[in-house]
């Protein structure tokens, strides 16, 4: 780098030094700042808070678990993906519980809604809160979420809300390249070594039982997230684990797994132990 | 009354300057304007000045900061009413980075982004394979021969490259 790129980001402080918001992160603001939040005639609030809220919860706890793989993934531009992709669904977490919270009307923000409901509050599928095992299960869980919110997205983008819409529109940028991510990953570890072949194969023989969640909660969501899935693992070599009658996961009615308990006692610790403090 | 108009063109020609010079935190090479992400400047009413801007990524942890900047500027610029909207919608795309910005990118060894991909409604398609991203040209030595390294770089933006013919690698502000 010449000294005239240096200048470049030294220009950066430059003026900074009578305030501390060189840090990013310190006092955030309603991420809806400057938005026109007015809730359109025909939209049921009750509906659109319900729907923000889950989304959002699949978005905050899923995030949390890519952000998990930060100093233990396979090779640093993979950890960067990961963190990348976390932080794309912490910021569509982030307007979707503030509109949740606009709609809902109880005067609730995202932090309120983040950092301060019990694991019985959140409306997360199980699939997102399950622990990350090995580098191939995250693939797989990763592929799973991905393709499903893609699809949501899509459909969402013509959301009668213009917020929801105007997330879900820009969301479909971002799913598609971590779909994309997630897909190139299950083809090169299918189609990979004996090994990492292996560890796909009982990936999926955990995980893909629970699509069922995912259907139920948007069950037009299925045939194009089936169609994608066949497509990846016929290239991948990888065959779907034949179908199992198994008990359906009850994220989306606030019955939880241990694990979310665990992952929300860490992620909420440092807003619970001082409620007033700003970041 | 014409020189009141003319008094008002001068101060939204001032306070469309100084939004527009504020520069990117994460691509500081780059201003607002030549990012395309400031969609509007007005003067108000009440004699504030309101400055419209749209977030590159939902989750770009700099929009925060450009706000603060684009307000600090407004206020250096003599504004003490200064106030910035967020735009969701249309969504930003890497079309909307300029001319000037791209060579900017460019020279700043940060390959510029291609054609955002444009999309038909409906089921977005899978892809497969590194096909995606073509002609994209080392911004050191010029060579076409580039290969994607990974397709998330240091900030949401960008992604990693590499040049085949002078190996250096390098980063390249990715389509969306």
């Amino acid at each position: 780098m010449s000294s005239d790129d240096d200048h470049v980001y030294l220009s950066l402080a430059e003026g900074h030094a009578d305030d501390a918001r060189w840090a990013f992160g310190t006092g955030f603001e309603d991420p809806l700042h400057g938005v026109d939040t007015t809730l359109p005639e025909g939209v049921d609030a009750a509906e659109l808070t319900a729907l923000c809220l889950a989304l959002a919860d699949d978005a905050l706890v899923a995030a949390q678990r890519l952000a998990q793989w930060i100093t233990l993934a396979p090779e640093l531009e993979e950890e960067v993906a990961l963190a990348n992709i976390g932080l794309d669904l912490l910021g569509q977490a982030r307007l979707l519980y503030a509109r949740a919270g606009q709609a809902e009307g109880a005067g609730r923000d995202e932090d309120a809604l983040a950092y301060f409901r019990d694991p019985a509050e959140f409306r997360n599928v199980i699939l997102a809160e399950l622990p990350n095992g090995d580098f191939a299960h995250s693939m797989v869980k990763l592929l799973l979420l991905s393709s499903w919110r893609l699809a949501q997205l899509t459909r969402l983008a013509e959301h009668p809300d213009p917020v929801l819409a105007a997330v879900a529109r820009k969301g479909v940028s971002e799913l598609t390249y971590h779909r994309d991510h997630a897909a190139q990953w299950t083809v090169r570890l299918g189609d990979g070594t004996e090994e990492s072949a292996r560890r796909m194969d009982a990936a999926l023989a955990e995980l893909w039982p629970y699509r069922s969640e995912l259907y139920a909660a948007a069950a037009e969501t299925q045939d194009e997230v089936e169609a994608v899935l066949a497509q990846v693992l016929d290239t991948a070599r990888l065959a779907a684990p034949a179908a199992t009658p198994v008990s359906m996961g009850r994220g989306r009615e606030g019955q939880h797994t241990e694990h979310l308990a665990e992952l929300l006692a860490e992620l909420q610790s440092v807003a619970r132990a001082d409620p007033e403090a700003t970041w | 009354m014409v020189s009141t108009v003319t008094a008002l063109g001068t101060r939204l020609t001032a306070a469309h300057a100084a939004a527009a010079a504020v520069r990117d935190p994460e691509l500081p090479m780059l201003t607002l304007a030549d990012l395309g992400v400031l969609r509007d400047v007005r003067l108000d009413a009440d004699g504030g000045v309101t400055a419209v801007l749209t977030p590159t990524y939902t989750g770009c942890p700099a929009l925060a900061e450009m706000r603060a900047d684009l307000v600090a500027a407004l206020h250096d610029a003599g504004f003490a009413e200064a106030r910035v909207e967020t735009q969701l919608s249309p969504a930003w795309s890497t079309d909307d980075i300029t001319a000037a910005g791209r060579r900017k990118l460019a020279e700043a060894g940060i390959a510029p982004p291609g054609a955002a991909p444009r999309r038909a409604p409906g089921p977005v398609p899978l892809t497969l394979g590194a096909t995606r991203v073509a002609d994209v040209h080392c911004p050191r030595c010029g060579s076409a021969d580039t290969e994607e390294t990974s397709r998330f770089g240091a900030t949401a933006c960008k992604a990693l490259r590499r040049c085949r013919a002078c190996r250096e690698p390098f980063e390249q502000v990715k389509e969306i």
